[in-house]
């Protein structure tokens, strides 16, 4: 092949007009980034407004007798069903348990509602079913209640699960996205990215074998434990959140957003599986970005970092443990990140998903 | 991770720099041709380690970015038949077409399916023989040998059910419409690694020739970056002009042979339209008259599609290196990746999204 030389070259300014306001819902709604924000802060925080709502935690704290209860509720889409590592149903306790756990709750009881499509196998049903109750018992939770429905075929994607969970929080703890000050720690509880790649890899057409797996467990128990060094007197965590859909930053951003600080990470404190950073790279995303199911991230005050991190990396699901990032005056509302050649970049919350570049 | 780590090492890095700071005497503009170049410069700050009188601007090598509107619109229209399964890349899905883009036709019920490989299409086409599946074949000449791949084995298959709406653009001429614009700037080339993987350097012998500029083939690391432009720096205060290849570890002269023979049998050059930036003569790939039953713009009936495109961003200066993406008064405010204005605010290979996701905090300063 060979290219003539051009002659002469017309160049045309041109750009398209701004698309129309958005009138249907669409994927990135979902995905836990600015689009699903937009869609709480514009359609349900007006219907639904009150004090618990409003503070946009992962869980609601309410009082009742005396008594602070946390209640969240969580709905579970995951394609495929069966991944390594885990399963619809070891998820959908999993995660329930964590929105909680994040309130600094014990968990106590869980709800779980199942959206069966017509024509589904039922020894799949079965299985995740067992799986389900299998990790409700290795949590100590109990599942007391439920509810069944099934759609048409074609109405629905095999399997839809949503659980509710209850549980109490112990007097003295108090953590909330609004709560982080210039001066506290990022500690994140281990290595990021697992869960979305591990589910990514098996995704039809995605021609790369790995090893990877789901991190998706059950966090109280090192909730609990963090929570144990940091006394009533000095209550020395001040946030606590499981970097699930939208991954690290979108979590992050979050907390920098509600609490009027800034973020910074350090690049080379993220601690990132070889094979996760390689399907990364490939794939051309980034895994603060990408789904985590077993991790937290905590806010905790200058003072008591070392002590957190310490119980933390006790606790076979904080074992990686990292001191990530600090809490700034500068740049409020933002989340950078020190590269490690020593500039600075932004971690930007993104609209939608990531997509994979094209090359 | 091998083979990445010591690109990325902030010592050499940092070398590299100062090196740069000792050669330069005088100020230089450089472009690097590639989005994936420019997303390595924003994310890690290459250009705050730069001394100032190296002025990086960046060129149109953002596939996404440079895909015609009607392009877009044709793809749009295509994926709202209800007899057609679009597959598509999935940086394509929220570029802007003139009234709606390929996420939004998928919310209105069009079959949208987004594809790691092309090959992926074939096999989505084999597996719905009564639906008629189109792959969106877009990119410089990274992407062409796999897209070429993907023709030829549904040519090979008989696969009657296969189609591709192609857009492929190539890099040389596109540096040449540059360098013989009267608004030019660009003294060096940093040219695009992977494009010249696939094309070897043999290409760009002539550019350097017939416009006495320095071209250096870069990678996409931040030593490979720092490392390219203190070979462009060198060549400039030396008041040379040569073909150099800081890639070594991928490019070679005459490139992948095997890619080259697979582009020639299912495309060929023809002229092209660059959004944002126009018309190129023979800068572009289609399918060959061999594979026309496979040419979605021959299978459909899709008629001429006129787009009407009002100036509303600068994203045309953006993509000549005319002008940086913080110059433009939308950026950030009216033109976000959430409501872009242009296609170089959605790519993950975009300038502006690179200024916007990485230095906005720099910006607010």
């Amino acid at each position: 092949m060979s290219t003539k030389t051009p002659v002469d070259i017309n160049l045309q300014f041109s750009c398209p007009t701004p698309l129309p306001a958005r009138d249907t819902i669409l994927l990135g709604h979902g995905s836990g980034g600015k689009l699903s924000a937009e869609l709480i802060r514009d359609i349900f925080l007006p219907a639904f407004q009150n004090p618990s709502l409003a503070r946009l935690d992962d869980q609601a704290i309410v009082n009742v007798n005396g008594q602070r209860l946390a209640i969240t509720t969580d709905s579970f889409v995951v394609k495929p069903l069966f991944f390594p590592g885990g399963d619809i149903g070891s998820l959908a306790v999993h995660g329930t348990i964590n929105d909680l756990a994040m309130g600094g709750a014990t968990p106590l009881f869980l709800s779980a509602a199942f959206i069966i499509e017509e024509g589904f196998s039922m020894d799949e049903l079965r299985r995740v079913v067992n799986s389900l109750r299998r990790a409700a018992a290795e949590a100590g939770v109990h599942v007391v209640t439920g509810d069944t429905k099934v759609v048409e075929k074609g109405k629905g994607d095999g399997l839809f699960i949503n659980t509710t969970g209850i549980g109490l929080v112990p007097e003295g703890v108090d953590l909330s996205a609004d709560r982080a000050r210039p001066g506290d720690k990022v500690l994140l509880s281990g290595s990021i990215g697992d869960h979305g790649i591990a589910i990514l890899a098996q995704r039809e057409g995605l021609e790369f074998e790995t090893t990877i797996q789901s991190d998706s467990a059950a966090l109280h128990a090192l909730v609990a434990r963090m929570l144990g060094v940091s006394s009533n007197d000095n209550p020395g965590i001040r946030c606590m959140r499981d970097p699930t859909r939208g991954g690290v930053s979108s979590t992050l951003n979050e907390i920098a957003e509600r609490s009027q600080v800034g973020i910074e990470l350090e690049e080379s404190s993220l601690p990132i599986h070889e094979e996760v950073r390689g399907a990364c790279e490939l794939l051309g995303l980034d895994p603060l970005y990408v789904a985590n199911e077993g991790k937290l991230l905590a806010i905790v005050a200058p003072e008591a970092a070392d002590a957190v991190l310490g119980a933390m990396r006790g606790h076979p699901l904080g074992a990686e443990a990292q001191i990530i990032g600090t809490v700034q005056i500068e740049n409020p509302g933002l989340v950078t990140m020190r590269t490690p050649l020593g500039t600075t970049r932004v971690v930007d919350m993104l609209a939608g998903d990531q997509l994979p570049r094209i090359c | 991770m091998k083979y990445l780590d010591e690109y990325r090492d902030h010592r050499i890095a940092r070398a590299l720099a100062a090196e740069i700071v000792q050669a330069t005497t005088r100020p230089w503009v450089l472009m690097e041709i590639c989005g994936g170049q420019t997303h390595t410069i924003m994310r890690y700050g290459i250009d705050e380690l730069l001394p100032r009188n190296i002025e990086i601007v960046h060129g149109p090598g953002c596939p996404v970015c440079v895909t015609p509107l009607e392009t877009v619109d044709k793809a749009i229209a295509l994926a709202l038949r209800p007899d057609v399964i679009l597959v598509s890349y999935g940086d394509m899905l929220r570029v802007p077409g003139s009234h709606s883009d390929l996420f939004r036709a998928k919310a209105q019920g069009a079959d949208v399916r987004i594809a790691y490989s092309p090959t992926e299409a074939v096999k989505i086409a084999r597996a719905n023989p009564e639906r008629k599946v189109v792959f969106l074949a877009i990119g410089f000449e990274t992407t062409a040998p796999a897209n070429a791949m993907a023709a030829w084995q549904a040519k090979r298959e008989g696969l009657a059910n296969f189609s591709m709406l192609v857009s492929h653009v190539l890099v040389p001429p596109a540096i040449r419409a540059l360098m013989v614009s009267s608004s030019n700037r660009v003294q060096g080339f940093i040219a695009p690694g992977h494009v010249c993987t696939v094309m070897g350097c043999k290409e760009y012998e002539s550019l350097v020739h017939d416009f006495r500029v320095p071209i250096v083939v870069g990678g996409f690391e931040p030593v490979d970056i720092l490392e390219a432009v203190l070979m462009l720096v060198r060549q400039l205060e030396a008041g040379e002009a040569k073909l150099e290849n800081q890639y070594v570890r991928s490019v070679s002269y005459q490139g992948n042979i095997p890619a080259q023979e697979i582009m020639a049998e299912v495309f060929e050059i023809a002229d092209q339209k660059w959004r944002g930036i126009g018309p190129i003569p023979q800068s572009g790939l289609r399918l060959s008259s061999e594979y026309a039953a496979y040419d979605a713009d021959r299978v459909f009936d899709l008629g001429e599609i006129t787009v009407d495109e009002p100036a509303e961003c600068i994203s045309a200066q953006v993509l000549q290196g005319l002008k940086k993406p913080t110059d433009c008064p939308a950026f950030g405010m009216r033109c976000t990746p959430e409501n872009p204005l242009g296609a170089p605010m959605v790519s993950s290979e975009g300038a502006c999204a690179a200024y916007y996701h990485y230095r906005r905090h720099a910006v607010a300063k």
